[in-house]
């Protein structure tokens, strides 16, 4: 019929795939968590200057993102829940992921760097790595642990937020990032469990194909009583206050009750109400996130009125 | 011979150059912005590295 029927082939990306390969709903949660790491340090930023810095390391997540995707298209190919992604579904090149990955990894901390500080600017580079290299190539094929790797990478944001404003690191950026670590476990392996994706296809080592779904109901717990003295300690810290210890307190009581919940049963159990406890406990955990940071910046708001803080 | 029929593609181009454009003329604005602040907040036209090293 017309001439372009020779190069159309209905795969021609949209503007929306390009935004897809920067994974936005993990941009968000990093978003967040740099924004909180940002407004609780004690040092005043210019409110365009933490904006743009917000913004840059959204951007360095999101290069992150597209590097993922360029790397992991073999896997994407074959688990039902990512062949959608530009990749593996053949709208983007994976060539393009790399270049535009790259292009905006290099951007993204060179503009850090000159909008906030060089130190937050090689934070953002040495995040990029750990995700990509460390946790991408090296790691998440070859060991059941890798989510607790991988984990690391998305407890960085919160600290480079504090980088942006104070230049450097402390206790409380360190334990900001104990939090999102330590919580990333339970949070994943809650999904595993009902999911059911196929890992073992793609050749992922997750644990509940490695060491048996039984083993990974023992491991959220036990995270979760690792986890547990992170949001205290934090909450005791100089961005803490009354709101964020009441608020530790309660959230990790609820969530240990749900990880003993996720312990006791066996799959069975679980098959038969259609996996509710450990849906819940994984809804729960994302709660559990959220409110956590949102007490820390509710700590900090309640400041200029002599309110909030020890 | 020029295409002239419009295809299905050309609105999914037009969409991609547009977002690029968009984005591109964000960035500037970001960039223009933070030169602003950063410049009205010098003091005495001095750079922060050499008010530090005073």
């Amino acid at each position: 019929m017309s001439d372009l029927s020779a190069v159309d082939h209905g795969q021609e990306a949209g503007f929306g795939d390009y935004v897809q390969l920067l994974k936005p709903r993990v941009m968000s949660l990093v978003v967040f968590t740099a924004m909180v790491g940002l407004i609780v340090a004690p040092v005043p930023v210019h409110p365009f200057v933490a904006f743009t810095a917000i913004l840059f390391i959204a951007l360095g997540g999101g290069a992150s993102g597209a590097l993922n995707m360029w790397y992991d298209a073999d896997i994407d190919r074959v688990m039902r829940r990512t062949q959608s992604r530009p990749v593996p579904a053949g709208r983007v090149g994976a060539g393009e992921a790399l270049g535009l990955g790259l292009a905006l990894s290099v951007l993204s901390c060179l503009m850090l760097g000159l909008a906030a500080n060089w130190f937050a600017g090689a934070f953002l580079a040495f995040t990029i790595f750990f995700y990509v290299v460390v946790y991408t190539m090296w790691l998440k094929r070859r060991t059941p642990q890798n989510i607790v790797i991988g984990g690391a990478a998305g407890a960085f944001p919160p600290m480079i937020g504090w980088a942006v404003a104070t230049g450097g690191v402390s206790v409380e950026s360190v334990l900001m990032f104990a939090l999102i670590f330590m919580w990333t476990p339970p949070h994943f392996w809650a999904l595993a469990l009902f999911m059911k994706d196929d890992y073992s296809r793609a050749g992922v080592p997750m644990l509940t194909v490695t060491h048996g779904r039984a083993a990974t109901r023992k491991h959220i717990l036990v995270y979760t009583l690792l986890l547990a003295p992170f949001p205290v300690a934090l909450a005791l810290t100089s961005i803490g206050g009354p709101v964020t210890l009441v608020t530790a307190l309660v959230l990790n009581a609820l969530f240990i009750r749900g990880a003993v919940r996720i312990a006791r049963r066996d799959d069975a159990a679980a098959e038969a109400d259609g996996y509710r406890a450990e849906k819940a406990f994984f809804r729960f955990s994302l709660a559990y996130l959220f409110l956590h940071f949102g007490a820390l910046l509710v700590e900090a708001s309640l400041a200029p009125f002599g309110l909030g803080g020890w | 011979m020029a295409i002239r029929q419009a295809h299905e593609i050309h609105g999914r181009r037009l969409g991609r150059n547009l977002g690029l454009g968009l984005v591109l003329a964000v960035f500037v604005a970001l960039v223009f912005g933070l030169t602003v602040v950063k410049i009205s907040h010098l003091k005495e036209g001095k750079l922060p590295a050499a008010e530090a090293s005073q």
